[in-house]
């Protein structure tokens, strides 16, 4: 079988929350190859944000560690690795529980797992405690008739920011 | 975000125009809590046109204005939320508590 897209790219940056927008923004930047719909980036913005807060918030708990995102592209799936080497998770099962959170003294919501297995298609969770925690996620990218209406706005690189913030709104 | 309070009817807005994650909220937080226990308004308006994202750090942030704005006897109203972060809402159960209501009814019915 042939397989229509491959493509890969890794980033790193430092366990600071300032680059929680630069990883989705980077993300959601190299998956318009796919044409994703508006609703499509935003689910997969949304969980890599989760991903990288639970590196940053729970593995590394404030002290600076490194974050690594890779992101496929497999035919038209989307396929994120986001892994930390901070405390690592205790138990998962626990921690994937909605409103489950270690932090609820500062305003968590524990609704991080809930949100990536809610916007993306497959979510696994891999931690050793004291050794860190990788996150794999994926989604596939519908190619049908809803994809006429991402074409016709065109999706460059100037003007991908633009509708990417303007969110569903820009399906009218 | 730019806040304007009507003392006519002791109501506070906040026009939010930031993405909401785990970053913004923090300097936000403290911003929203100054100007609300500076007015002790009546009802508290979230306006949420301006928001393009928002990510569970968004919730927390609800839930804990939600709670100091009850404490004074007010009332919270999230307003103009695009159906993306509708949906952020819905997941929290956060709608049972707050009346948030969507952009625009025919984007609810989209999904």
């Amino acid at each position: 079988m042939t397989k229509a897209f491959d493509n890969e790219m890794k980033i790193e940056f430092l366990s600071k929350s300032q680059n929680e927008a630069f990883a989705r923004i980077a993300v959601a930047a190299f998956i318009a190859q796919l044409d994703p719909t508006i609703e499509e980036i935003a689910d997969i913005k949304t969980a890599v944000s989760e991903a990288v807060t639970n590196s940053i918030i729970h593995g590394y708990e404030g002290k600076v560690g490194i974050v690594k995102l890779v992101c496929k592209i497999v035919q038209n799936e989307v396929f994120i690795e986001i892994s930390d080497t901070g405390k690592g998770i205790e138990n998962i099962e626990v921690a994937k529980q909605p409103l489950f959170t270690t932090k609820s003294n500062l305003e968590r919501s524990g609704m991080g797992f809930t949100i990536m297995e809610s916007f993306m298609d497959n979510v696994e969770v891999e931690s050793v405690l004291g050794l860190g925690t990788k996150i794999i996620m994926s989604k596939k990218i519908k190619t049908n008739s809803s994809q006429e209406i991402t074409q016709e706005m065109d999706i460059s690189e100037d003007n991908s920011k633009e509708l990417i913030n303007s969110g569903v709104r820009g399906e009218e | 975000m730019k806040s304007t309070f009507y003392k006519k009817d002791k109501q506070l807005v906040f026009e939010m125009e930031e993405e909401i994650d785990e970053y913004s909220v923090q300097n936000i937080k403290r911003r929203m809590d100054n100007e609300i226990q500076r007015y002790m308004p009546k009802e508290v308006i979230f306006d949420f046109s301006n928001v393009s994202f928002m990510d569970s750090a968004g919730i927390g942030l609800v839930i804990g204005r939600y709670k100091l704005i009850d404490m004074i006897g007010g009332e919270l109203r999230v307003a103009n939320v695009s159906s993306q972060i509708q949906k952020i809402f819905e997941m929290s159960g956060l709608l049972r508590l707050i009346p948030i209501e969507c952009k625009n009814k025919k984007e609810v019915q989209y999904d």
